[in-house]
């Protein structure tokens, strides 16, 4: 065999025996205690030493959803950050880029996502969609034919929708926090 | 095909006249470019045959051609792990295989093939996942080649090897040949953990995989391929509610086409066939059977010359682009300073007993050569003190009370996360 060991002992002490957690783990624990987030927002570990499932609630301060609170389920794999984290809405919602299923159409979580992005961009960015919902990418086609015709009409929906009200007999989830 | 039975794992210990005669010049006197430490004759042939026990991880497409370049180079003592069955689509490239072998272990069939086919050489296969084996059954390798298909497997073994790396022990550094193909491309790479570029250095130069818009799935499919993704990523959750799609079960692919179809029809679009639904689902890329012969005999010609210093191994990345002519270009790759698995600090530390968490952090804080702020510790998979999220900081918060001791064993290791980090910092804990 090549004398590898030889090379080694040229080099510094740089390179020690590393710790048993795997790189997902060690970027999860970075990315979650380097959180930045408003206070619309705020994450629930149902099993604190669990990190790679937890859930965020949004809850905005501002915009046509205001007064709601949304609960997304975050699951991440250990081929994070190679694989976006998988992210649902766990409840049924009144949203142009969320199904009723819970599938939510965010660039970062598909297509655009990259390593170099965290947990905190993928927050960052649902709660954009509560602020400026999007009619051009719609997962539920009735709502983004509603926003981009009849704006007041639309605000009317969501408002009913977050009460539990339903529209064109879809049934929705209470969500709002009166 | 004339087929030997051997009896379990024992090996016919034969050897033929001539049979070594074009592999032992080269064996039998060094060259213009053999290492210093190169040892002509018997010595390197007897380490070569007698000695040498080298891993084989994959027995598929690239692992098949591997093990029979292994066992006709001289390697006489090979392992091989795969967690995969035969398929009969298997057929056209992993030539061990045979129609016969449909549904059986690719490790357990590829070892009784090569033991028949080239006498005395011993293949011990292992039927499993790689994340089965403990440090223990990769410290008995001198080397390891891998043929995987995942980025997911790579990552784990050139992680396990790096973290194996003890400084201490000399034989804990298991040189790793990585070859890899996608089509017409291909790659062949030696991994000296801890001392070159590892896998998780270069994971920014991976391809995502193809990936389309969730809306456009949804609402304006143009491809066949929306339609298939359409039926895997929206349609399967809707209809079977938690039920984990299988892409290996037939009556799964058989269900996805169908509605893949329909909705094909719906938008007319053409082109979803039962084969562009598996290969869609399954992520496949077609495999090309000479790109894996050329990255084979790559990555077994790095064993070879790494297992006797005949000549000057490669350093450290090739690649093969078939896709216009044939082009290869081979560079260094560099380690990454800030390399996850193998870059970053380690850094021992004594201190004693009685210190608390709170106190050791404390300590880290005003650490000249750390020089961090607000650290989240853990040891392991035990949480040490996390500075957030809330709910996280107040379950670990009673830790900061304790004493280090109570949490991590003299020898210990601390990963350290903050903000002010490129990535982690790995300190070595011993008490006074």
């Amino acid at each position: 065999m090549i004398k590898i060991w030889s090379m080694k002992k040229n080099e510094d002490a740089a390179a020690k025996k590393r710790p048993k957690t795997s790189a997902a783990q060690i970027r999860v624990q970075k990315d979650l205690t380097e959180l930045d987030l408003p206070s619309t927002m705020k994450t629930t570990f149902s099993d604190p030493a669990d990190l790679l499932n937890f859930s965020l609630t949004i809850s905005p301060d501002e915009g046509m959803y205001k007064g709601g609170a949304f609960v997304f389920s975050f699951v991440i794999n250990n081929n994070y950050p190679h694989e976006p984290p998988k992210v649902k809405c766990m409840q049924r919602i009144y949203h142009p880029n969320v199904d009723l299923e819970g599938n939510v159409c965010l660039n970062i979580l598909r297509e655009d996502w990259k390593p170099v992005l965290n947990l905190n961009s993928v927050m960052v960015g649902l709660q954009y969609l509560f602020l400026e919902p999007n009619a051009d990418d719609p997962l539920n086609k009735e709502a983004a034919e509603e926003l981009r015709k009849n704006r007041d009409q639309f605000l009317y929906n969501v408002k009913a929708s977050m009460r539990g009200g339903s529209i064109k007999g879809v049934q929705y989830d209470r969500v709002s926090l009166q | 095909m004339a087929t030997t039975t051997i009896s379990n794992g024992a090996a016919i210990a034969q050897d033929w006249p001539g049979r070594y005669y074009h592999v032992d010049q080269v064996l039998d006197r060094p060259g213009p470019r053999t290492d210093e430490s190169f040892l002509a004759g018997e010595g390197v042939k007897d380490f070569l045959r007698n000695k040498c026990k080298i891993l084989v991880i994959g027995a598929g497409g690239l692992g098949c051609e591997i093990l029979a370049n292994l066992a006709l180079s001289g390697f006489k003592d090979i392992h091989v792990i795969d967690m995969d069955t035969i398929d009969i689509s298997n057929l056209n490239r992993q030539f061990l295989f045979r129609p016969k072998d449909v549904g059986k272990p690719k490790a357990t069939v590829a070892a009784a093939f090569i033991m028949s086919r080239v006498p005395g050489v011993k293949v011990t296969p292992y039927y499993g996942k790689i994340q089965d084996k403990d440090d223990d059954y990769y410290l008995q390798f001198n080397l390891v080649i891998c043929g995987l298909d995942s980025v997911e497997a790579r990552r784990w073994i050139n992680a396990t090897l790096v973290n194996l790396v003890d400084p201490e022990n000399p034989e804990s550094l298991k040189p790793l040949i990585d070859g890899g193909t996608e089509g017409f491309k291909g790659q062949a790479r030696v991994i000296l953990p801890t001392i070159s570029s590892c896998y998780e250095c270069s994971l920014d130069m991976l391809n995502k995989p193809t990936a389309f818009p969730i809306c456009t799935i949804a609402n304006t499919p143009r491809l066949p391929e929306h339609c298939i993704e359409w039926a895997s990523v929206l349609e399967w959750p809707r209809v079977h509610g938690d039920k984990k799609l299988d892409t290996d079960d037939p009556e799964h692919i058989g269900w996805l086409y169908k509605i893949a179809s329909a909705r094909a029809q719906e938008f007319k679009i053409e082109g979803v066939t039962w084969s562009l639904t598996q290969g869609v689902v399954k992520n496949i890329i077609p495999a090309i059977a000479s790109t894996n012969a050329i990255i084979a005999a790559s990555c077994c010609n790095e064993a070879f010359k790494i297992a006797t210093s005949s000549a000057a191994y490669l350093n450290n990345y090739f690649m093969l682009i078939g896709t216009d002519g044939v082009y290869s270009f081979t560079f260094e790759h560099e380690k990454r300073a800030d390399c996850p698995v193998c870059g970053g600090e380690a850094v021992d530390m004594t201190i004693s007993k009685e210190l608390t968490v709170d106190k050791f952090i404390e300590t880290l804080i005003e650490r000249q050569d750390i020089q961090i702020k607000k650290p989240s510790l853990s040891s392991g998979s035990k949480h040490i003190y996390f500075q957030a999220p809330q709910q996280l900081e107040e379950a670990t918060r009673p830790n900061l009370e304790k004493t280090v001791s109570e949490l991590v064993d003299d020898g210990g290791e601390i990963t350290v996360t903050a903000s002010s980090l490129p990535f982690s910092l790995s300190l070595r804990i011993h008490y006074s």
